[in-house]
């Protein structure tokens, strides 16, 4: 967390809306541990990272959605999963990450 | 996230004080939280009492024991994510070795703090390095300031000034407490620290003579071997290093 709130700060302040996504649960190898994050705003601004880069873009899209419908929401990547082939996600194991819009 | 428990956790993390964040993941209540800190009634908009109390029991464990993850609560899923104060190395005693203890303890990403009332050795220019310069007797600096993640070094060779810093550090949370001075500096000191009514089960978590044995004499040395003795703690290996 420690390394987004400068982004935070910086979007709010320019009032762009703003979702954080959280990796709450890995399995196997994955290159960012439990609790890194990512945050997003609507500007298509981007700080911090969930992975190594293998599902980011993902990610990015599912905070876009988070910030339009103020609904949370929790995702899960795995390479069993179909949708992890297609972001591929190299590492093999297995990231769920909670997204959430920043709201009052 | 909602705005107010936001700008808690920002100011929370800005002071580096203890705090942890609680999240249900997943079914109808999904986005709810909990802002827990020690200091503070629990920071939350669910209504339900008891289970904001589970919740925060939970959430000082996992702080305590440096864990995060996802736990069944009321047949709820809620991550519980915890920031604990940073790694901290406490130096009592602005001398050298406490110039190169600062500089390891930097690259090895901790946060330093160097505390001594004597101006002529704390000065800005030989700590420009540190991350804190305190002058004040140390047992004034070092009361409310201990926690789990401090390392307590204490190095300024007089009585007066070691023992006060002792008898707050040694009954404090910190993991690691350590004192320069020889074998038979250190027997002096323990009789000083039972007379002053330190149990010898408190005396005996004091690392000293201090850092492991590298046979290191200047300060640089020392001051490594301080560091790998920090490091041992924090990574449970000390036993076996002293047993070595």
């Amino acid at each position: 967390m420690r390394d987004v709130l400068d982004a935070i700060q910086t979007w709010h302040a320019r009032g762009e809306r703003i979702a954080i996504a959280t990796v709450v649960n890995t399995l196997g190898s994955s290159p960012r541990g439990i609790g890194a994050k990512m945050v997003v705003s609507d500007a298509g601004n981007m700080a911090g990272s969930v992975s190594g880069g293998c599902i980011e873009g993902a990610v990015f899209d599912a905070c876009q959605q988070a910030i339009t419908s103020g609904q949370a929401a929790l995702l899960h990547f795995g390479v069993a999963d179909e949708t992890a082939w297609e972001v591929g996600l190299a590492c093999g194991g297995t990231i769920d990450v909670f997204v959430e819009p920043l709201r009052d | 996230m909602r705005q107010h428990i936001y700008e808690i956790l920002r100011e929370t993390l800005d002071a580096e004080h203890p705090v942890a964040l609680a999240t249900v993941v997943s079914g109808p209540d999904i986005g709810l939280q909990w802002l827990v800190r020690p200091d503070l009634p629990v920071v939350t908009t669910c209504a339900d009492e008891s289970l904001n109390h589970v919740v925060t029991q939970q959430a000082y464990a996992m702080l305590n024991r440096d864990e995060q993850g996802v736990q069944t609560i009321a047949d709820r899923h809620i991550f519980i994510e915890t920031y604990p104060p940073p790694p901290t190395v406490i130096m009592v005693g602005a001398v050298h070795i406490a110039v190169e203890l600062t500089t390891f303890a930097k690259q090895m990403g901790f946060r330093t703090i160097v505390i001594d009332a004597r101006g002529a050795f704390a000065t800005p220019e030989r700590f420009a390095h540190a991350d804190e310069l305190v002058h004040a007797w140390p047992d004034d600096a070092l009361n409310g300031r201990l926690h789990p993640n401090c390392a307590v070094v204490v190095l300024t060779h007089d009585p007066k000034l070691d023992d006060p810093a002792l008898l707050v550090a040694l009954p404090s949370a910190a993991r690691y407490v350590g004192a320069l001075g020889s074998k038979k500096t250190h027997a002096a000191r323990v009789e000083r620290l039972r007379e002053a009514g330190i149990p010898d089960d408190t005396i005996a978590r004091l690392h000293a003579p201090i850092g492991i044995p590298i046979g290191g004499r200047t300060p640089v040395e020392i001051a490594l071997s301080i560091m790998a003795e920090i490091v041992a703690v924090r990574n449970g290996k000390r036993g076996q290093l002293r047993g070595a």
